[in-house]
């Protein structure tokens, strides 16, 4: 009998602090499986976000730098353009890209930054213990929307992939889930030429991974994937939302 | 020696980073300090670093982030408003202890404040702006010379202590144009394992970090850097005197006030009255044991500065308060006249 | 003839493995509570195994290895 799955080595024996069920685990395995299939585990430097993958730096075997609140793609901006050889990538939450962090998260792109992001979006601050995020799905409870969200007073979500794919500069989106094997194996292909594009320098990749916070959404692990499909998946629509690798640059 | 050319000090400073060594420079438009990033979005294409203009201060700190945490020499500038902005990625850098230079060319405050020079963000920058403990090396350049000087000291003080050194000018120092020399820089070579250049296979990971769970372990951090602190404030104080031997009283200043001062002093002497001047260079640390060294000698001591008397306190400390200290102050984007210097030197020495 | 191993220690017990299996041998042990307090996810009739990895494609935490 042959191994044929077991935890990718650019991955550590840490264990996760990630709560029982959190998807959040699956990602992280997923980019690691993808950095030693295209074995750049080496050269990789990581930018740590803040929010539940604040830590991200403890679980990836690659160097890594931990940057403020929604600064990661600017601090992945430096390291890039210190070092255009090395592949750089960023591990992003919604409150950290999708609020705090807009303006990084936009311009990176608009400059084609020849980066990698995997923005995790799961609708709420986990972190910090379940406050309304921008990407929280109007009528959605959080600790800080307890009311439900009301788009009248706080305002709609954010779609990042829909936001950026009209920005020039950016190479590839796509949003992906990790809600059954089906689509984690989906999930995996869009990371692998996320990062991919980034080793043939064609530029500026994020992919959004609509995820759960079983915890601070009240569900079980089993019901968050549920929701996913029956709430998420309709406001956040699954696809290529760009990608222009395949064009004359 | 080498050539002197005619610069303007943004310039100075812009070209002394790159002989340095710096080859990556992160900017945003904010006057009077805007003629160093034009400066190096001609010359680094030339010599092969790079320029970026980013999308805002916070975006240009955290990329300086970003180069810092590779290794590589990196700085930012701004100025008042903007330095405010960077105040966040100045409490990483300390805590990842990266080594990195920031300057800021000083205008008026608070808020947008105006355009005119201004020595008002002395406390944020001696006391390290942003959030935490910590301290940054702060330069005071008082000459276009100094501006290019300064900064190459401060690449090099940032690798030896891994820490930020800014440098502490005002839109006149910037704008001023003076002969300056900047050949035969010889930038320090300092070791740095703890860079992200990828482990390669062969090593375990690098990780630049400023969170601590544990605060046992903060805390610990904190003492350490603390430690470092004391060791530079012990060796790296640095301050010009200026005909202090029989001096009865005490002027200090730094930076353009500076400049002024001396004209006072001149004037004073002329007139027969004793007085001299201390000009810190190095705000933090502050030069302590120069004024401690003059305190029993001088009767008075006068703070010029241009803002509503900051760096003053700092001289009552280092003088344990043994003698007055009078402020001379102009502020809002005004600079003392020699005049107004000499006028409060003769009411200080009660001469009429 | 497939195996899957568990690292009983590290496994938080939340069952996405359970659901995922097709063939339904994996159950949360009723009896063994591990190191995190944690009952861990067990393989209950090996010999039924396929060798998939559904189960350790939908472990959050590389509990599993999958061997065929």
């Amino acid at each position: 009998m042959a191994v044929v799955f077991s935890k990718p080595h650019s991955l550590t024996d840490k264990s996760l602090h990630y709560c029982p069920g959190c998807t959040h685990g699956i990602i992280h395995r997923l980019v690691a499986e993808v950095i030693d299939e295209l074995e750049i585990e080496g050269d990789t430097i990581g930018v740590a976000s803040v929010g539940c993958s604040v830590m991200a730096y403890d679980y990836f075997n690659v160097d890594f730098v931990q940057a403020a609140h929604g600064r990661a793609p600017a601090v992945a901006t430096g390291v890039k353009r210190s070092d255009p050889s090395k592949i750089v990538f960023t591990y992003q939450g919604d409150g950290d890209l999708a609020a705090i962090g807009t303006a990084e998260t936009v311009h990176a792109a608009a400059r084609r930054e020849n980066i990698t992001i995997i923005f995790i979006n799961n609708a709420i601050y986990g972190m910090t213990g379940g406050q309304m995020a921008p990407t929280t799905l109007p009528g959605m409870v959080t600790q800080t929307s307890p009311y439900g969200r009301d788009v009248e007073a706080v305002g709609f979500p954010i779609k990042i992939c829909e936001l950026l794919s009209n920005i020039e500069g950016a190479t590839y989106l796509e949003r992906v889930t990790v809600n059954n094997v089906a689509n984690v194996k989906k999930a995996k292909r869009a990371i692998k030429k996320a990062f991919q594009n980034q080793v043939e320098g064609k530029g500026f990749s994020l992919i959004e991974v609509v995820s759960t916070c079983p915890t601070n959404w009240g569900l079980s692990p089993q019901k968050s994937l549920e929701f996913i499909e029956t709430d998420m998946l309709p406001a956040y629509p699954l696809g290529v939302y760009k990608d222009i690798t395949g064009e004359e640059k | 020696m080498g050539e002197k050319v005619l610069m303007k000090g943004n310039e100075a400073i812009a070209e002394a980073a790159i002989r340095a060594g710096c080859m990556h420079y992160f900017g945003y438009p904010i006057t009077p300090q805007t003629e160093v990033a034009a400066y190096m979005s001609k010359r680094m294409p030339k010599v092969g670093g790079v320029f970026l203009q980013a999308e805002s201060e916070i975006a240009a700190i955290n990329m300086v982030i970003g180069v810092a945490a590779t290794g590589k020499r990196v700085m930012t500038s701004s100025s008042s408003p903007g330095i405010s902005l960077k105040g966040e990625g100045i409490s990483y850098l300390a805590g990842c202890d990266l080594p990195a230079v920031v300057v800021n060319v000083q205008r008026g405050g608070p808020g947008l404040g105006g355009i005119q020079p201004s020595q008002a963000d002395y406390w944020q920058t001696t006391r390290g702006g942003g959030h935490g403990d910590y301290h940054n090396i702060v330069l005071a350049p008082a000459s276009v010379q100094e501006m290019a000087s300064l900064t190459v000291r401060g690449f090099d003080l940032a690798d030896k202590y891994r820490m930020v050194v800014m440098i502490l000018a005002d839109g006149t120092m910037g704008q001023m144009m003076e002969p300056v020399e900047i050949d035969n820089i010889e930038p320090l070579k300092v070791e740095k394992p703890w860079a992200l250049t990828g482990t390669g296979m062969k090593r375990k990971p690098n990780i630049v970090n400023s969170l601590y769970l544990k605060p046992n372990e903060l805390e610990k951090t904190n003492f350490d850097r603390y430690k470092k602190y004391t060791k530079i404030a012990e060796t790296e104080a640095l301050a010009e005197e200026y005909l202090m031997e029989d001096a009865e009283i005490c002027v200090t200043a730094f930076g353009i006030t500076s400049r002024v001062a001396k004209n006072a002093i001149k004037e004073a002497r002329a007139q027969g009255i004793k007085v001299g001047m201390i000009r810190p260079i190095t705000l933090w640390p502050f030069p302590k044991s120069t004024y401690m060294k003059h305190a029993d000698q001088c009767k008075a001591f006068i703070s010029v500065e241009m803002n509503m008397g900051q760096m003053i306190e700092d001289v009552q400390l280092a003088i344990e308060c043994k003698k007055p200290v009078t402020l001379c102050n102009r502020t809002g984007g005004m600079i003392p006249k020699p005049e107004e210097i000499l006028a409060k030197i003769k009411e200080v020495g009660g001469v009429k | 003839m497939a195996k899957v191993t568990f690292k009983t220690d590290i496994c938080k017990g939340c069952a996405l493995c359970v659901d995922a299996c097709p063939k339904n041998i994996i159950e949360l042990s009723k009896t063994e509570l591990n190191v995190k307090g944690h009952h861990p996810a067990v393989c209950i009739d090996m010999d039924a195994c396929i060798g998939c990895a559904a189960c350790a494609t939908m472990c959050p935490d590389c509990v599993i290895t999958v061997e065929r």
